[in-house]
């Protein structure tokens, strides 16, 4: 699948905004952050603005986007309208969670904890648009919406991490973010693992209904030129290339964080908060990376009839 | 509404299309094209039509495939050596069509009267996971007008009243010079092309993804089995009868050959 920037850089962005959001809520309401006001205006600016700018990205890649509100109507069908409207309800509690926080410094229990649950539900609306699909196996694979879910959950926490001991915070938000990236970080590697090794599903032969696998090929395809379906849908990775950014995604995204985290707890305040700033630039470079090979590693079945033999 | 109609009617319309003498010729996408950029999904964009790189919106596009060995679609239809297989491909009008479910704002849907898949241009935000949800390749996004596009099956033509009625199919059925499209009610098994399903075999693309499409594909027939003059090998047995002259001298042979000239 062609790897579009905005749908990836929407994906991360937000997921981990969400996350950011899901730890908030859940250590805010169960009391175990400072409710400094000021760590409850940078975390929400922050969660906030990843998840609005996330979210103002994934409109790009429309042909209308003066009709997306339109987008909120199918939710009894569609993944992408269940997470346009869960996306958009989740503002609702975390404004008023941010509100409490930043204005009070208290953090109403029942709004943060339905702001952390619908947040979850989000991340995992979005991973289901991808798993849903039927026509891309890699997609619809057991473990697309854990990788969701753990990458954003893990983003969200390093983050926190970065964000929270300046205001007070003990380490516990370290570890937490530690035990998060490791284990996106197994996750991602479960999920890589199993695509290698993945039966064979559709063949051109069960495309055309003619011969027996391995036995039908394209002679002739019907037009000169790409079409839109293979500008889509054709994207093609070499394999060398997708383990080489496989390896960078797993450092960037997940070994060099974690080692960065833990070089913070031994670090005083400002060598650890500048430890984690680089942890956290790592991480986002890492995910973009996972998320883009996400795309590109993908295959569609629409293809079978361009030339693909499996997909 | 993108859920699927519940209670659908059991007409069904589509296309069967007959791979046994389907020749390429590519007219009945070249039709659909000059109808259709004037009907109901119009117009059918084409970007640089006239440059190194064209590229335009068709709803249905003729692929040809070579098979090597056994083509053994559906049952039926069996051959042994291998051939080329001109193979046409444009909406299947699925049963359960994910591309009507995925969609988020309500413009694709399924009729429940007749089961044709169409879109609401108005209502389209060309977010293209229409076009991610269909196996088959059946909907191309106009990058001109910002919508997803796909065959109505000619809704625009079928049921048009100012067409005499034998006009009243699809234009590619309408244009195919050999008949090898054909057009009707899939959904009542007594129909004439149910009935053509059932005598040849007619077969679904990737059944295993479970869209359950409603055109039908017939497959290739025998080329090699009896019957059949134009591929069957040359009987060198039989002996061939002697002509008269080939009992004369030399002589008289080259002066029968002479005068039959």
């Amino acid at each position: 699948m062609h790897p579009a920037y905005s749908v990836i850089f929407f994906t991360s962005a937000s997921g981990g905004g969400y996350g950011l959001l899901v730890w908030l809520g859940l250590l805010g309401a169960s009391g175990q952050l400072p409710t400094d006001r000021w760590l409850g205006f940078t975390g929400f600016a922050w969660a906030l603005l990843m998840v609005t700018a996330g979210l103002l990205s994934s409109t790009a890649h429309l042909g209308h986007p003066e009709r997306a509100w339109r987008a909120f109507s199918q939710w009894r069908s569609s993944w992408l309208s269940r997470e346009g409207v869960m996306s958009v309800a989740t503002y609702i509690p975390a404004g008023i969670t941010a509100i409490g926080w930043v204005f009070l410094e208290r953090v109403l229990p029942w709004s943060g904890l339905l702001m952390a649950a619908l947040a979850i539900l989000t991340i995992c609306c979005t991973a289901m648009i991808y798993a849903s699909l039927k026509t891309i196996r890699r997609w619809r694979h057991p473990l697309t919406l854990p990788c969701y879910l753990a990458i954003g959950l893990s983003s969200g926490a390093l983050w926190l991490a970065c964000l929270a001991p300046v205001f007070g915070a003990g380490q516990g938000v370290l570890w937490l973010a530690v035990f998060t990236l490791a284990i996106a970080g197994l996750v991602k590697l479960a999920y890589w693992y199993s695509i290698d090794h993945e039966r064979p599903g559709s063949t051109t032969a069960s495309a055309t209904g003619l011969g027996s696998p391995g036995k039908v090929h394209l002679f002739a395809a019907p037009h000169t030129a790409e079409n839109y379906l293979q500008r889509e849908m054709g994207f093609v990775i070499a394999r060398k290339h997708a383990l080489k950014l496989r390896g960078i995604a797993l450092v960037l995204g997940f070994l060099l964080p974690i080692l960065l985290c833990l070089l913070a707890a031994q670090l005083p305040a400002l060598p650890a908060f500048l430890a984690l700033v680089l942890a956290v630039i790592a991480n986002g470079a890492g995910v973009l990376t996972e998320r883009w090979l996400f795309f590109a590693e993908a295959r569609h079945t629409v293809m079978l009839y361009y030339g693909a033999e499996t997909a | 509404m993108t859920s699927l109609p519940a209670s659908a009617s059991p007409r069904q319309l589509g296309l069967v299309i007959d791979l046994d003498i389907c020749v390429g010729c590519h007219a009945c996408a070249v039709n659909c094209k000059e109808w259709n950029t004037g009907g109901h999904m119009a117009p059918l964009t084409d970007l640089n039509a006239y440059g190194a790189k064209p590229s335009g919106v068709w709803f249905n596009r003729i692929h040809t495939f070579e098979v090597e060995g056994e083509v053994n679609a559906g049952g039926s239809g069996c051959g042994s050596s291998g051939r080329t297989v001109h193979f046409p491909k444009s909406c299947l009008h699925c049963e359960t069509p994910d591309c009507v479910t995925v969609c988020p704002t309500g413009a694709s849907y399924k009729r429940a009267e007749d089961g044709i898949v169409l879109v609401n241009e108005d209502k389209c935000i060309g977010c293209k996971l229409c076009s991610w949800a269909c196996p088959y390749g059946a909907r191309e996004f106009d990058e001109d007008v910002g919508v997803m596009k796909k065959c109505t099956l000619c809704i625009d033509r079928i049921y048009n009243e100012n067409l005499p009625e034998i006009d009243r199919v699809p234009a590619c059925v309408a244009t195919c010079p050999t008949s090898a499209r054909h057009f009707g009610d899939l959904g009542d098994p007594t129909s004439e092309i149910s009935q053509l399903v059932q005598a040849r075999g007619g077969y679904d693309l990737m059944p295993e993804l479970g869209y359950r499409p409603s055109n039908k594909y017939l497959p290739p027939r025998r080329r090699d089995g009896e019957g059949n003059a134009a591929t069957r090998a040359p009987e060198a047995a039989a002996p061939q009868p002697e002509p008269a002259s080939a009992k004369l001298s030399p002589f008289l042979r080259w002066v029968d050959n002479l005068l039959s000239r």
